[in-house]
């Protein structure tokens, strides 16, 4: 049923699913934007933590006494206790503070941390041998679907073979950490966090711990993020430097500023599980896959962690006979935080890899192969129209080859796909629309922008809402005392905070109007808003300009409440989605060197509020994809328990050179009427796979595990 | 596999034992490697180059021209560039990623041309020209590389926005006419981990040839 906050229709949209200039854009060019790396305080203290050299042990003794005697220090706060059992190296065991940074390192290294090392493991490719370490436990055995046996009688065709991709890490550009100031009954947290609203219960619930501090609540907390430098699942609680800091600042009466160094930052701060396993697949000659099976490994720390949705996508309970069986590896490496799509990638690699290499054992195209099996899938139709799209934007029909029929040169070139779903259900949303009698408009939630344009989106559904231009729309978030809206995570946050938005305008224009109204001899109902005016449709000569409206209101501010969820509040979100993206790669075979010629991506998420800020969030998807396809992996070394390359020289992303030309198209006006569906995650799904995929094509043979680094590449084809 | 050894922490180079002298090595871990405690450095006089004065670890007094003005502030030797701009004189555009020389988040220009701000010893940026991204533009007017990262979105979180742009500016300051792949040989010193490479370099491919603010 329709109602007045339903999203306008396509040919009365001004501003929904246009290209517009990141609100923020000109703040972050110019390095205006303060993050809360960038706060200076008066007084302002550095800390620093201590961490544990020693990835399993148990904590002796903690000596601070040269530490103390250091020159500019001013305190410090225990994170760990002796006694208490540590499970990975780089374990946050103590912060101090002193008047610099420099003195602040000086101090943290005169602190000396004893500790008894106990047995210790990180590694699990090789699972064998984790299991005789005791580190296997297992973390699901299903079956669904037809009878398996039978299915695997009747596949014509099958193919059985060894699929993975490693531990990777989140190194957020902006480290973990934020400054905070506690003064009086006020404690104010500048932190780099992707849930604003979130963090003063969970810091004042980790600050009870402490007993020489007493009672906080969460009331006295205000966490300030205007802007942040990126978190991608990693940045949703205080976390023990966070509690650290501000029992530092209660302390010392200073504000105190604690940033992860990079090593920290990459080492214990996020990481994403990785996934091992066999995979066999089966299908008709005619292509109809008919049966999946898997035993996979993953690990994410010590908890073990990860457990991809297999198969992924094509997982009709009905037609295809399914047996998944996973095992998790516990390990001594930093614990595991949710990645753009939590197990979604490695499911598309283990997935999208086996299906495409069984395509190649049917003589298949690919394209044709899965969009024959199509209907295995939630959405037929969505991907059906998506496969085309992308095989158009990456000339599929001219460019593609039969596996290992790429010339007699040493660089070969090849084509790979995937496809990707994700949900997004919007998270709950609060938002307070304000029109003052000056004309100003304002839209204020304790919501964040983490990069992916909240402040426009929100400019963007306030503007058209009210007939005005985006400049004209004050956006008040990354303010915990606002009204409460989700964290961001999941992309959950477009549906959420548009939603609530958009029905606080409505709310807040329905009452201007009414003033409007009476000042014009018109019905409220026959007002509209639009152009910077409020006019009557039925008689377009009664009509007030926004300012003038404005003025009516004396010295009355309007008010406009709205909420997600809302009943009766109109369909203006939803959630899953559909996406397919296709890899055009050339390998050197002679030195293992994959170059990436192109990537496209056809991505469906309802109804686009940006168009230009949802393009970008699948630029940077396709770009973090190209980096854990090719280059990125946190390595462990068993004999030290430790990363080794915990820094940016040896943690390989991706530069400006190496991506190749990149193209996305949304899906635009086909699924509008789903209403507004987050992109966050989808885009970030399916890279890997696809470019495993396209150098399988190019060099004949399938690379088993990402990334697919040059040692692999040389590897898989000396064994083919 | 359990030693049941207790063994030592953190406990590497304390200020303390480093801080006796200079030796090449303190200098070198200062310069890139250290566990950070390098004591004092050697700058060279520019009176006599080849006469090596000692200073530190004591706080020196020195002038940084930034942006065209004179700072007078007092740091210890060991004190990066980077540091002395975000911790000191809040100049914190620049940012601190790396700390290595491998991200180019703390990019500033040094004479015109750009360098590593977190692998630069503030005293070594005495008598120089440093510019940083707070001083490209005119008042309300962005540079012409600003300009065009705001148009092709090339920045999401924006945390390693003000290097790129750096970057970018020096390409440009170079080089009026880059190709494409110029403008990527030209970006490969910096790191973005929200995936921006596609408007960035679009930006700094039609900011070439624009002047300055
Ligand atoms: S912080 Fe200087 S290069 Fe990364
Ligand atoms: S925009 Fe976030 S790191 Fe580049």
């Amino acid at each position: 049923m329709a109602t007045k906050y339903d999203w306008p229709a396509v040919e009365d949209r001004s501003l929904i699913g246009k290209r517009h200039d990141r609100v923020d854009g000109p703040e972050k060019a110019r390095g205006d934007a303060k993050y809360s790396y960038d706060r200076n305080l008066s007084g302002m203290l550095f800390a620093r933590l201590v961490t544990s050299p020693v990835p399993h042990g148990r904590i002796i003794g903690i000596d601070t006494s040269r530490a103390e005697k250091v020159k500019g220090y001013k305190g410090h706060v225990n994170i760990l206790n002796p006694g208490d059992e540590i499970q990975w190296a780089g374990k946050e065991v103590l912060a101090i503070a002193a008047d610099t940074e420099e003195h602040a390192r000086d101090a943290a290294h005169a602190v000396a941390v004893n500790i008894e090392k106990l047995d210790h493991w990180v590694k699990e490719e090789d699972v064998k041998k984790a299991g005789e370490a005791n580190r296997v436990k297992p973390a699901k055995d299903d079956a669904k679907g037809p009878d398996l046996a039978a299915a695997w009688e009747g596949a014509e065709v099958t193919h059985e073979g060894y699929y993975g991709l490693g531990v990777i890490t989140h190194c957020c550009l902006e480290p973990h950490g934020q400054v905070v100031d506690w003064t009086g009954d006020d404690i104010k947290v500048y932190a780099s966090t992707q849930a604003v609203a979130r963090i003063p219960a969970d810091l004042a619930k980790g600050l009870s711990r402490d007993e020489s501090i007493g009672r906080v609540e969460a009331g006295q907390v205000e966490v300030i993020t205007p802007y942040m430098g990126g978190g991608f699942g990693s940045k949703f609680n205080i976390d023990t430097w966070g509690i650290a800091c501000a029992q530092l600042s209660k302390k010392t009466g200073k504000p105190v500023k604690l940033m992860l160094d990079r090593n920290e930052e990459v080492t214990v701060a996020g990481s994403r599980p990785s996934d091992y396993g066999n995979v066999k697949v089966g299908a008709k000659k005619d292509g109809t896959i008919v049966a999946y099976e898997s035993e996979t490994w993953s690990t994410g720390g010590i908890a073990g962690r990860g457990s991809p949705p297999l198969p992924y996508i094509f997982d009709n309970d009905e037609k295809l006979a399914q047996k998944i069986r996973h095992l998790n590896v516990s390990t001594n490496i930093g614990p595991a935080r949710a990645w753009r799509a939590p197990n979604h990638p490695q499911a598309a690699v283990l997935t999208m890899c086996p299906l495409e290499d069984l395509a190649a054992k049917l003589d298949m195209d690919p394209v044709e192969f899965f969009k024959k099996n199509a209907d295995l899938t939630a959405r037929p139709e969505v991907y059906r129209y998506e496969i085309d799209k992308c095989a158009e934007m990456i000339d599929w029909k001219n460019k593609w080859r039969k596996r290992g029929d790429s010339g007699s040169g040493p660089v070969k070139r090849g084509l790979g796909m995937s496809l990707h779903t994700w949900g997004g259900r919007p998270h709950d949303s609060t938002c307070e629309v304000r029109i003052e009698p000056d004309g100003g408009v304002s839209v204020s939630m304790a919501s964040q922008d983490l990069g992916v344009g909240t402040y426009t989106t929100l400019s963007v559904v306030a503007a058209e809402t009210l007939g005005l231009d985006i400049p004209d729309i004050r956006i008040n978030i990354g303010n915990s005392k606002l009204p409460i809206s989700g964290a961001s995570g999941g992309s959950t946050t477009v549906g959420g905070t548009t939603a609530s938005t958009r029905r606080a305008t409505v709310n807040a224009l329905e009452e201007l109007k009414g003033v409007v109204a009476e000042s014009l001899g018109v019905e409220a109902g026959d007002l509209m808003a639009k152009d910077h005016k409020i006019f009557a449709k039925s008689d377009s000569s009664k009509s007030l300009s926004w300012a003038d409206a404005c003025k009516k209101l004396g010295n009355r501010t309007i008010t406009g409440q709205g909420k997600q969820p809302d009943r009766d509040g109109g369909k203006l979100n939803d959630s899953g989605v559909g996406g397919v993206q296709m890899a055009d790669v050339s390998v050197d075979t002679e030195t293992g060197i994959v170059t990436i010629n192109k990537i496209a991506a056809v991505q469906d998420v309802g109804l686009v509020v940006c168009l230009k800020q949802s393009e970008s969030q699948v630029y940077g998807a396709l770009i973090q994809g190209v980096a854990w396809a090719l280059y990125e992996e946190s390595i462990y070394d068993q004999t030290s328990g430790k990363m080794l390359n915990a820094d940016m020289e040896f943690y390989k992303l991706s530069g400006a050179g190496d991506i190749g030309e990149l193209e996305v198209h949304m899906v635009q006006n086909k699924y509008d009427d789903r209403g507004v569906i987050g992109i966050g995650e989808p885009p970030a799904i399916s890279p890997g796979a696809a470019i495993s995929n396209a150098v399988a094509n190019a060099i004949g043979v399938r690379v088993p595990t990402l990334p697919l680094t040059p040692d692999r590449i040389l590897a898989a084809l000396a064994d083919a | 596999m359990s030693s049941n050894k207790p063994i030592e922490g953190s406990v590497e180079g304390s200020g303390a034992e480093q801080r006796k002298g200079f030796s090449r090595r303190t200098f070198i871990e200062g310069i890139g490697l250290g566990a950070g405690a390098v004591g004092s450095v050697v700058v060279t006089d520019g009176a006599q180059a080849d006469h090596h004065v000692p200073v530190g670890p004591d706080p020196v007094s020195i002038t940084l021209n930034i942006n065209g003005k004179n700072h007078d502030l007092k740091v210890e030797p060991r004190v990066t560039l980077i540091d002395a701009l975000r911790n000191q004189l809040d100049y914190t555009g620049a940012k601190k990623v790396c700390d290595r020389a491998t991200c180019g988040a703390c990019t500033v220009m040094l004479d015109g041309l750009p360098a590593y701000a977190c692998t630069t010893f503030a005293i070594e940026a005495q008598g120089r020209k440093i510019e940083t991204i707070e001083g490209i533009s005119a008042g309300d007017k962005m540079h012409p590389v600003q300009q065009y990262f705001v148009e092709h979105d090339a920045q999401q979180c924006g945390f390693c926005t003000p290097g790129f742009v750096m970057a970018g500016k020096a390409i440009v300051d170079k080089n009026p006419r880059p190709s494409m792949s110029e403008v990527e040989d030209g970006l490969c010193g910096n790191i973005c981990r929200c995936g921006t490479y596609v408007g960035v370099r679009q930006a700094v491919y039609d900011a070439a040839g624009k002047g300055s603010a």
